[in-house]
């Protein structure tokens, strides 16, 4: 097993606002707007720089929406931010009509996706975000894993031309992935190469995976770890490659387990090369109140859970 | 970019000089079209889209400065969305007529593989519209952030929209309502089709709009109020009213007194045409009542 360590621990949001700044620094037609949630969202470095090229919107998501569509109608890349509820099932007709079937250029910035925004409970921890968004024609759909990630990712998709859903945390988790690193959508990455097993994992649950992969090694289990940070479009090549060698699949995911990361690894596998495959994703439920750490633990989305879905996965391989 | 004139004789002159008679021409011949799209596809929106022909004639063949080659960023022009999309027939007839693409494509309104889909889009490419629309009340914002890209872009041309009265009951209407005057988005004239009809009936009966002027005016709007949306002098004089009230600070909103159906009239005044297309005899009678101006496509 590939060695990982961190000196650093930050959340993924502030990854959004830091790749922000540095998009608005690179186009002059980046712009951002914000439902009365800039501190949250990391948005001040960016509004302190540009501020004529902020919109504060105010409480009334609906109206971002359709703000961004319009801003793209002239030239705009307009970044919205809020949280990944208010991202999306709130206003998923706007983004529908207005951005996907309009093919406009917006960013959909998503933060606090998941349980691990903690206490304010399952009002606001969305967990199927990440199907509403990919069932839209046209959408791509993001979820990084770390701050250096989520920055290389916004950087990446002011880049890209059409509607991007980006979805990161509120949390403060490991920083393990190059500060430098090359943000490629729809490319997976390699986190450790092995053959017993494949997970899959996407978001927080990446250094899970790598955190059971360390463990499942000091039990003889070689695992390949591939984080799959766009959903959309599927890296299914990568996907393949793997279970060619490992003819078992895990997948992690800090979503309902309907609609998310597992389902569209289901799908290619279904198309093309059936094997075991066992999800790590919440049972169909919403969440409730807690600690980012309890609530992960209690629905079944940490290392622990991760390893005993390997071991399922291993038995049903016939190992 | 102001004034063209279109060998194509079922293309109409389109610019600021043109007068008032050749408006009521291009506007009859529009009707034509309208009821002609609707009958030949058994479905669509005659009632609104024929009350809303005047006004929308006025706009594109007089008032905005627009280029009928279609630049999707709209650098330097006018710009208009139509928020309530089912008036499709008006908006698309508009188009052609005055240049966007050819009138014989009228022709393939909602039928299987045409660029004029039942309500407007952008997926098939069609000249002329910037965003789809059909599912309601998210038209104002649209325009609000394509007039705000204009402020930042330097742009000093205006942005228009047309609003069914209907479609302000839904709430994304007033969130765009509150944050315009807000943001001093002077560049803006919204124009709500004011003809008190809606599918379950009239408005004052399916869910009241109470006082449209002091509701529009205590959000921060300048408000013009226009009696006679279907006289055609009259809603020329209320756009360039409406214009020469933009720049001042505040966005511009028309009520636009319409009736739905105009032109024909056993279709007028009555929520029954909304979404019902014409039999033959129906489509005789009305063509009877409206003189081929440009040709028929």
């Amino acid at each position: 097993m590939k060695k990982y360590t961190y000196t650093d621990k930050k959340d993924t949001r502030s990854g959004f606002g830091a790749g922000l700044l540095e998009a608005g620094k690179r186009n002059p037609n980046v712009v951002a707007l914000c439902a009365d949630l800039v501190g949250s969202l990391k948005m001040d470095a960016f509004i302190k720089e540009f501020p004529e090229r902020f919109q504060q919107v105010g409480i009334a998501e609906a109206n971002m929406i359709g703000i961004a569509a319009g801003m793209t109608i002239g030239g705009k890349v307009p970044f919205t931010g809020t949280f990944a509820n208010f991202s999306t099932g709130r206003v998923y007709d706007q983004i529908r009509q207005s951005v996907a079937y309009s093919d406009k250029n917006v960013k959909i910035c998503a933060s606090h996706a998941g349980l691990t925004l903690g206490e304010d409970g399952a009002t606001h921890q969305i967990l199927e975000d990440i199907g509403l968004m990919k069932m839209l024609p046209g959408m791509t759909v993001i979820n990084p894993c770390d701050y250096n990630q989520t920055k290389a990712a916004t950087i990446a998709i002011a880049e890209h031309h059409g509607p991007v859903y980006l979805r990161f945390g509120r949390p403060v988790v490991p920083i393990f992935t190059d500060a430098d690193q090359k943000f490629e959508i729809g490319k997976a990455w390699m986190v450790n190469e092995g053959a017993d097993v494949s997970i899959f994992a996407t978001g927080h649950l990446v250094w899970e995976a790598i955190k059971a992969g360390e463990k499942l090694a000091e039990m003889g289990i070689d695992a390949e770890i591939i984080n799959i940070h766009t959903i959309k479009p599927l890296d299914e090549e990568a996907i393949l490659k793997s279970v060619a060698k490992t003819r078992c699949v895990v997948s992690a995911e800090e979503h309902n387990r309907l609609g998310g990361l597992g389902d569209s690894i289901a799908q290619v596998l279904i198309k093309h090369d059936p094997v075991p495959m066992e999800y790590v994703a919440v049972n169909d439920s919403f969440g409730e109140s807690g600690t980012p750490d309890q609530l992960m633990k209690k629905y079944g989305l940490d290392d622990e859970n991760i390893i005993k879905a390997v071991q399922k996965v291993l038995q049903r391989k016939g190992k | 970019m102001s004034t063209t004139v279109y060998p194509n004789e079922t293309k109409a002159a389109v610019g600021s000089n043109i007068d008032t008679e050749k408006l009521k021409e291009v506007a009859s011949q529009v009707r034509r079209d309208i009821v002609r799209m609707v009958h030949g596809c058994q479905s669509g929106h005659p009632g609104g889209s024929l009350g809303c022909t005047d006004f929308l004639v006025a706009l594109y063949f007089k008032i905005m400065k627009h280029d009928p080659a279609f630049h999707m960023d709209a650098v330097g022009e006018d710009v208009f969305f139509l928020s309530n999309g089912h008036i499709s027939p008006v908006f698309y007839s508009v188009l052609a007529r005055s240049g966007y693409f050819d009138a014989k494509e009228l022709a393939t309104f909602r039928k299987l593989d045409s660029r004029l889909q039942g309500h407007p889009t952008t997926h098939e490419h069609l000249p002329g519209v910037r965003i789809a629309s059909g599912s309601l009340g998210q038209g104002l914002s649209v325009a609000i952030g394509c007039a705000l890209a204009k402020k930042l872009n330097k742009d000093n041309s205006l942005v228009f929209t047309l609003h069914g009265d209907g479609e302000l009951q839904e709430g994304q209407i007033w969130e765009a309502a509150m944050f315009a005057p807000h943001n001093k988005v002077d560049n803006l004239i919204a124009t709500v089709d004011y003809n008190g009809q809606q599918i379950d009936g009239p408005t004052e009966k399916v869910l009241s709009l109470g006082n449209l002027k002091a509701k529009w005016e205590a959000f921060g709007w300048d408000v013009i109020e226009a009696e006679h949306g279907n006289n055609m002098e009259d809603v020329v004089k209320t756009l360039e009213l409406a214009k020469s009230r933009t720049g001042q600070g505040k966005p511009v909103c028309i009520l636009l007194k319409t009736a739905m159906g105009a032109g024909v009239d056993f279709m007028m005044g009555s929520h029954k045409w909304h979404g019902v297309a014409p039999n033959d005899e129906q489509l005789a009678a009305a063509l009877a009542q409206l003189p081929e101006t440009l040709g028929d496509y």
